[in-house]
């Protein structure tokens, strides 16, 4: 190990020692030396993308996919900023990413210089934690910490700015054995008298549900499975938040569907009546919980999560449990066990739910020339299920009605922007989970107005030959804002209509993919079996009703109890408060 | 919850001593909305490794239990202790408070310093700097009474504080 390299060289060399397989980046001036040593060695690839931001999201859609850590190189300034959404994106949705950022030389810093930007500054509160590597010696234990801090605990975005002078000086780079870091040591088992409490609690419980989120999915897929022998161990209902679905299977009895806004009728109602909650790696997100004050109120409140500052955040609980959620799940099948427990008489419980359950929320009627977008969805679920496809999306109605039409039986085939909602996620991320599994179907389920929004990254997927697919639900607005619009605002369409949309046939055959337009209901089946039939990629214009409103939903401000089921029950024009509410 | 009486909470704050690391907290308080009375930072290591904030702040107590939780996940954070919930503790402020006057004045500013022990480290004939410490009200009245002698301007260090007893907290 007496050799030295330089920092570009100690950048590869240790993404190599810690297994990375692909880097999603656009090289500019700042990173030029990093570029060189990439093209010096054929261990890494490196995915070219059209715009830093859909770097992150690929990244993030690959990590999200594979369950391992999303890297990603960019340049300073503009690199840097344009990546920034990305970064917002996997903090609030705990993606475990290492974002390497060329920074100008450091004699430069602080002197505006050509493409410079106060990187870690205008990062630091949106990544889990952030460096600028000052000396080439640093840049190799920095580097190994950083995967350590983005995948440990609850998972993260780190980034690294590196200095163009830092990239060439020279320094020697040994691999290093475990990460011990001094401060940072997130706690993985739970408190076990806690646990034995929490088992307690669920044994005597009539009316218990378990609330599960993303959590689940990010303790990796022994948690899912887990998960299921919680369940059936306790005989009680499961119901998942957007971020957890597929930690449960969607067509298991137990299973109510996804909870909050746009969630089933019988999740929300189940939550709000429930006696016992056990809240699994999710947050009590604002989409989730509804008023905050009329949530859930005759339960006692159970929370597992891996990051105290998420107890007790907006919803007081009674019980917490710091640690990993499959660790804690473990530890409570096992007191379960122990204790001979059987799943108490829920008789009574499950005849409320399946009151709840013959409202049938999540139906719809496809009548006439006018083809239903959950429709859609609905038959692209039935003639995709058996291949297990990973589905992506961008944000909006269609994407809650992929949640909701759309069945998911494993953990990591469902990735969406759940808690900063960033239009413009799903291609990328379908690009990233498509190089993660280049057999697999990949599909992103998008909105004409969202796909526009990363539109250009179709050049990528031709150039690696990913096949991947896009079905856009095409009703010519900005849906959920048209959707606000009409509840809120006196059906005030104040710019949600999509005007002057491309013709997508055109424009994916202007990239090298294949379009195809379904004008309505009677083509549906037709244009999704030409979709799958083709072996590249796809774009997929599916007209649907301009009209249709995603329902259920909980109206912002309002209980669980609230919701509104169908069109019937819209309000027209709220007032200040609710306006106020997002 | 946010509708709980406010209360005070003097927070003491072991981080590394790192660049950036004032800027994390700092921010992790305006970002998320929490108040900052107070806060002073110093290098307090043998080795300059570890520094320590203290930052006195108020809110009703589940803001102050989720302050807590927000400053450890910090990565840099070594520890973060509640004093006010601690107990037996120490606070100290100091301030620096210039006076200016003539005659009688001059002579009151100087007697009312001595019964405040505060000492003065500048004069001139028209002028006196003294230095006062103690709790925070101790310096918040010592000020009031020199406004009525003379008060030119003030620097006040914020609160340090540390735990009673022979042990580290």
């Amino acid at each position: 190990m007496g050799t030295e390299l330089t920092g570009a060289e100690i950048t590869v060399q240790a993404l190599t020692d810690l297994g990375v397989e692909v880097v999603f980046g656009y090289p500019g001036g700042a990173v030029l030396p990093i570029y060189d040593a990439l093209f010096q060695q054929n261990r890494i690839r490196h995915i070219l993308v059209r715009h830093e931001q859909a770097a992150v999201h690929a990244a993030e859609g690959y990590a999200r996919a594979s369950g391992k850590v999303g890297v990603v190189l960019v340049t300073s300034g503009p690199g840097a900023t344009n990546a920034v959404t990305g970064i917002t994106d996997a903090l609030m949705d705990s993606i475990p990413l290492v974002v390497l950022t060329g920074q100008v030389p450091t004699h430069l810093i602080g002197t505006d210089a050509f493409q410079e930007c106060d990187t870690v500054g205008i990062t630091r509160h949106c990544s889990k934690h952030n460096y600028l590597v000052k000396e080439t010696a640093r840049l190799g234990p920095v580097l190994h910490e950083a995967f350590h801090i983005a995948r440990s605990g609850r998972p993260g975005p780190v980034v690294i700015d590196i200095p163009k002078d830092v990239q060439i000086l020279k320094a020697r780079y040994e691999k290093p054995g475990t990460i011990t870091h001094k401060t940072y040591k997130p706690q993985v088992k739970g408190d076990l008298a806690s646990i034995e409490a929490a088992v307690d609690m669920l044994a005597a419980a009539e009316r218990p549900v378990l609330y599960t989120g993303g959590g689940i999915i990010n303790s990796g897929p022994v948690a899912s499975q887990l998960l299921r022998e919680l369940a059936k161990a306790t005989g009680a209902p499961v119901t998942s938040t957007l971020m957890g679905l597929g930690c449960f299977p969607a067509e298991h009895p137990q299973f109510l569907g996804m909870l909050g806004m746009h969630g089933s009728y019988e999740a929300n109602m189940a939550m709000n009546k429930c006696d016992l909650m056990v809240c699994l790696g999710a947050r009590f997100d604002d989409r989730v919980t509804g008023r905050l004050d009329a949530f859930s109120p005759t339960s006692r409140k159970i929370h597992v999560d891996i990051d105290r500052s998420s107890f007790n955040k907006t919803v007081r609980v009674d019980l917490a449990i710091q640690g990993d959620v499959g660790s804690v799940m473990e530890d409570m099948l096992k007191v379960w066990r122990a204790r001979g427990h059987r799943a108490a008489d829920q008789a009574a419980w499950w005849d409320q739910i399946a009151g709840w359950r013959s409202r049938n929320s999540f139906g719809f009627e496809q009548k006439g020339e006018q083809l239903l977008p959950q429709k859609a969805i609905q038959r692209l679920y039935e003639m995709t299920k058996a291949k297990k496809p990973i589905i992506t999306t961008e944000v909006g109605q269609h994407q809650m009605w992929a949640a909701q039409h759309f069945g998911f039986h494993e953990p990591n085939k469902w990735l969406t922007s759940g808690g900063l909602g960033t239009m413009g996620y799903g291609l990328p991320a379908a690009i990233g989970a498509q190089l993660a599994y280049p057999g697999a179907l990949v599909i992103d389920i998008a909105g004409e107005a969202s796909i526009q929004m990363n539109i250009q990254e179709l050049g990528t997927a031709v150039q690696y030959r990913l096949p991947v697919k896009i079905f856009i639900i095409n009703n010519e607005y900005m849906g959920m804002v048209r959707q606000w619009q009409e509840l809120n605002h006196g059906s005030r369409y104040s710019e949600s209509y999509s005007d002057s949309l491309p013709d997508f046939v055109k424009l994916a055959e202007a990239y090298g993919w294949k379009g195809i337009v379904i004008e309505g209901p009677d083509d549906l089946d037709a244009g999704i079996k030409a979709m799958l039939d083709h072996p590249g990629p796809v774009m997929v214009d599916c007209r649907v009703a301009k009209l249709a409103n995603c329902f259920p939903m909980i109206p912002s401000g309002a209980a669980h109890t609230d919701m509104i089921l169908s069109a019937a029950d819209e309000r027209g024009e709220a007032d200040d408060d609710a306006k106020a509410l997002v | 919850m946010k509708h709980l009486p406010s209360e005070r909470h003097t927070l003491s704050i072991l981080v590394d001593n790192e660049a950036g690391v004032l800027a994390r907290i700092v921010g992790l308080f305006s970002a998320r909305g929490y108040n900052i009375e107070s806060l002073t930072v110093a290098d307090v290591s043998v080795d300059h490794e570890v520094s320590r904030i203290t930052v006195v702040t108020s809110g009703p107590p589940p803001v102050i239990d989720q302050i807590m939780a927000q400053l450890d996940r910090l990565v840099p954070v070594h520890r973060v202790i509640d004093l006010t919930e601690y107990g037996p503790h120490v606070e100290r402020e100091m301030a620096l408070v210039k006076v200016a006057g003539t005659g009688d004045k001059r002579v009151e500013a100087l007697r009312l310093a001595d019964i405040f022990r505060a000492r003065p480290v500048d004069t001139s004939t028209a002028s006196f700097v003294f230095e006062v410490s103690g709790s925070s009200e101790k310096v918040n009245q010592f000020i009031a009474l020199m406004r009525e002698v003379g008060l030119v301007e003030v620097a006040r260090t914020g609160v340090v504080a540390i735990a009673r007893g022979a042990e580290a907290v």
